[in-house]
């Protein structure tokens, strides 16, 4: 039994302590906004907040988690990440939409430590995070977007 | 070349004008089954809708005025649900804010369900505008009454009925008015259409339907899914896709893993599958952990040594053999231009093999209830797989329903849904619903890789130095040889069958005085490996060899690449054009490809070591012309050969834009999957099966290497054509044809590896 804090609340794991902690916030924690894509932290797919940390939570253990605080897509509160929100639909960045949950939490990470990043930022940042469709040129103009609306 | 019809044509039986009951689900939003239509039936009754106005299977029309179109379109990733709702709602004269829109399952009214080819406006645009051209009528018609007016002074705006000052809601309308009136089928396909200039919707800039919810993780794909009492399984691939037989399965130390249930060997009637297993547990990470426990004794099938070196041999032999293949293409006298030649000029292309990637693995849930098997799973092809599932389960057609979600990537490997099968097969044998999960490496290892392929180019020049003929031969593994042999077309030479979405692109728009192709099928790749369909098709390696060898030709000619292809974009004879897929032919080409050199700058000084490299394309087939004209502008590093893309313009004319900003991501994506599998992708076979299975050694484009992109579509309210696939093809050859500029090195292989 691992206990742990997701989007805020405590939970607690049934899980082995070695399970990927994807597949305890997706299959048991029913939260399923964090994609499963390469299992070997290559795609981004999987990325959540560890206290407030951007990391990839397929080969994150469970019991790296314990008593720490986990921050999916589904619990993004941060004003980084509703200026992201916002700005993805605005600049219309998904297509097929599955590597996404993963970029804007990946790009909250970024905004949160780099309040207005430059092209070098945002490659170095956004680079270990995989679009398949290829919407590179609208997540980078949606991370600027998103970092100018949230000056004002 | 012939394209799939839906069986089942907007006809008395399916145009039911008038009132059916209420129950129906409606959506307020996507509607996804399994996702949220419990809450869109109940929005429908707290609304108190109580008739609805369905003339047609593709869209209803409630009494509070909300429309809700049905689309028959996987959507992934092209916002195909915008497009053709628009389509719809622009005829409708409906309100945009009330549409809605459904991901339909497999229930046949529907017709023949496919998502492919870039056809869905294509294939779609004149059967939707008839019925939402139909609807308005009907709307009128009761409107006017209601009105109190004439209907021909009537005309539907914004989902009202309105005449003059007076007007009345669509909601009333259904609510109140005589909305039971049918249509022959002829009045059907005689629905007046709205001409260009009266569109509200088609052409105008708005937003997807989708994108909301692909921006805050509630967007619901396939692996997605759950059902109570539901098993995973995970797939325990043979060492060959055909062949493989299992000698003996040992399991011991697998049954230390809590959650481990079981390993099932799987026998299936179909074929697709051979020589397989899968592992089911409790739970994913459990079935993942048990899998690398278990240990299976397999007898590899015959190609279990091939190489992708044996596969591109067999296709350089078969190229250069003049009695392979059939012929596609023969225009002129090829022969009798070689035998008259001053000077002949060979190249051979080849293109490496290439995995779709799909970032959400293939996977499928199934459970079986009262004699049907509930199939979840995001597929682009379900016409073509039920009948695969019903062989395979030895059932009926009738007893097998898919039901759609987002498709987390398709690019042409959800054409095939050979992934339910595994899933199917062990919901049978269970008793209990399964959930099949391809790991990733599994997934590359089960994939219907795009072909390796080998093209033989041999041009001949007079002796004043101009080109007298091409001959072309064009060898690959055929995807529709495998899984679709009835879309196989005839050889114009009567020598037998070939598969014309691996060769389109062959049959080109430029006018030659003598052209002749043909199409071979490499037997050695289609019997190591299924095939695949991946974005762009053959048109996706057959624009690598035609326009780089297009570029030889031109240098060898000593002209320039833009005016050397102007000057064959002339429209002449079968390169005319036709009503209404292809008016103006050629000339459409030629002036795509003159706006992209303009933009571009082409001819323009440029340092050492960079370049510029055009091509062209026609998209994915003669009958569907997309024009499109790319220019690439590298930079190649003296010491490390590095091969930098600095920007990338393109020229698109692909007819009416429907949902432009749909088309322009489309664009974009496209564009980029040209670069990426130019410079970033490509894989081998090895020992029978691909070498790189994961993002540690297959490297798609990633964000620091993306180029300035500079798209523009051409003005236009010709026929709509497809774009998912046609900005994909020139991008490879025009990086090709820039190194050249740039090193003055002619490439002839894909991946380019400088």
């Amino acid at each position: 039994m691992i206990q742990f804090q997701l989007n805020g609340e405590t939970v607690t794991s049934e899980s082995p302590s070695d399970t990927p902690l994807l597949w305890v916030i997706r299959d048991e924690m029913k939260l399923k906004g964090t994609k499963f894509g390469c299992g070997i932290a290559q795609c981004g797919a999987c990325t959540v907040h560890l206290d407030g940390t951007a990391i990839r939570s397929c080969v994150t253990l469970l019991s790296t988690a314990e008593n720490r605080s986990v921050t999916t897509i589904e619990g993004l509160s941060s004003a980084e990440g509703k200026a992201l929100q916002s700005a993805w639909v605005d600049e219309q960045v998904p297509q097929c939409g599955y590597c996404q949950s993963g970029q804007i939490m990946q790009a909250a990470d970024l905004l949160s430590r780099i309040p207005e990043p430059g092209d070098k930022d945002i490659n170095e940042a956004m680079n270990g995070n995989l679009c398949r469709c290829m919407a590179y040129s609208r997540i980078r103009s949606a991370i600027k977007s998103a970092a100018k609306g949230r000056e004002v | 070349m012939v394209m799939p019809q839906r069986k089942i044509p907007i006809s008395r039986r399916t145009f039911l004008a008038g009132t059916v009951g209420t129950g129906l689900v409606m959506g307020l939003g996507t509607v996804l089954p399994g996702c949220s239509r419990k809450q869109a039936a109940e929005e429908i009754a707290a609304s108190g809708a109580s008739r609805i106005f369905s003339p047609a299977v593709w869209f209803e029309i409630n009494s509070s005025g909300a429309v809700l179109i049905n689309i028959a379109k996987a959507e992934m990733g092209q916002h195909v649900g915008t497009a053709l709702a628009r389509i719809v709602a622009d005829e409708l004269g409906a309100d945009w804010s009330r549409v809605s829109i459904r991901h339909v399952d497999t229930d046949p009214k529907w017709g023949y369900m496919v998502t492919g080819g870039s056809w869905s406006v294509f294939t779609s645009f004149a059967m939707l505008s008839q019925a939402g051209a139909a609807g308005r009528t009907v709307l009128i018609d009761a409107g006017a009454k209601l009105l109190g007016v004439e209907a021909a002074d009537c005309r539907a705006v914004g989902g009202n009925v309105v005449a003059g000052d007076k007007k009345i809601s669509f909601a009333d309308i259904v609510a109140k008015g005589d909305i039971s009136r049918s249509f022959t089928d002829e009045e059907l396909a005689a629905m007046p259409i709205k001409p260009a200039a009266d569109r509200d919707l088609i052409g105008r800039k708005s937003a997807a339907l989708d994108v909301p919810e692909k921006s805050n993780g509630k967007a619901v794909y396939g692996l997605d899914t759950e059902l109570p009492g539901m098993v995973y399984a995970h797939p325990m691939i043979p060492p060959t896709r055909y062949g493989s037989t299992i000698g003996s399965i040992d399991d011991s130390a697998a049954r230390d893993v809590p959650g481990y249930l079981q390993t099932l060997r799987l026998t299936d009637p179909g074929e697709v599958l051979q020589g397989w297993a899968v592992v089911i547990a409790e739970s994913f990470p459990s079935a993942m952990k048990a899998a690398k426990a278990v240990k299976i004794d397999w007898q590899a099938g015959p190609t279990a040594k091939v190489s992708e070196a044996d596969i591109m041999a067999e296709g350089a032999k078969i190229a250069a053999d003049p009695a392979s293949g059939v012929l596609v293409v023969n225009d002129g006298d090829v022969t009798a231009a070689r035998a008259s030649a001053a000077k002949n000029h060979s190249a051979i292309y080849r293109t490496s093999t290439a995995l779709h990637f799909t970032l959400e693995p293939q996977n499928a849930l199934v459970e079986y209830v009262d004699g049907v098997y509930h199939i979840h799973s995001g597929n682009q092809w379900q016409s073509l797989i039920v009948p695969v599932l019903a062989k395979s389960l030895g059932v009926a057609e009738a007893n097998i329903m898919i039901h759609q979600y987002y498709l987390g990537g398709g690019f042409g490997r959800r054409l095939f849904g050979d992934q339910m099968i595994p899933a199917a097969l062990a919901a049978r044998e269970l008793g209990r619903p399964v959930k099949l999960v391809f790991p990733r490496a599994e997934d590359s290892r089960f994939d219907c890789v795009r072909s390796a392929s080998v093209a033989k180019f041999d041009a001949s020049f007079d002796k004043s130095g101009k080109l007298t003929g091409i001959e072309h031969a064009a060898a690959a593994g055929w995807p529709t040889l495998a899984m679709a042999p009835g879309f196989l077309g005839d050889g114009i030479d009567g020598k037998g069958k070939f598969d014309p979405f691996s060769i389109s692109g062959a049959d080109h728009w430029y006018t030659l005085p003598a052209h002749r192709v043909r199409a071979i099928n490499n037997e050695l790749a289609q019997k190591t490996f299924l095939p695949g369909w991946l974005r762009a098709v053959g048109s996706g390696w057959m624009g690598w060899g035609v326009e780089s060898f297009m570029d030889e030709v031109a240098a060898l000619s000593g002209e320039d690449p833009v005016a050397f292809r102007l000057a064959r974009l002339d429209a002449a004879g079968k390169n005319a054009g036709s009503a209404p897929n292809s008016v103006g032919g050629a000339l459409r080409l030629a002036a795509a490809l003159r706006d992209v050199a303009e933009r571009s700058g082409w001819g323009k000084k440029l340092p050492a070591g960079e370049g510029m490299g055009v091509a062209v394309s026609h998209g994915q087939e003669r009958n569907m012309p997309t024009w499109t004209a790319c220019v690439a502008h590298v930079a190649v590093d003296s010491k490390t050969k590095k091969v930098t893309v600095r920007k990338i313009w393109q020229t698109i004319d692909c007819g009416t834009v429907v949902h432009p900003d749909g088309a322009m991501a489309q664009a974009e994506g496209a564009t980029l999957w040209g670069l990426s599998l130019a410079l970033h992708e490509g894989t081998q076979f090895e020992n029978g099966e691909v070498k790189d299975r994961n993002l540690d050694t297959y490297s798609p484009l990633r964000m620091a290497d993306v180029p300035e992109l500079d798209i523009r579509f051409m003005e236009s309210t010709e026929f709509p054509t497809g774009m998912g696939e046609p900005p994909l093809i020139a991008v490879p050859p025009a990086i090709g044809n820039a190194i050249f500029a740039a090193t003055g090195k002619r490439i002839r292989d894909l991946p380019i590896r400088l």
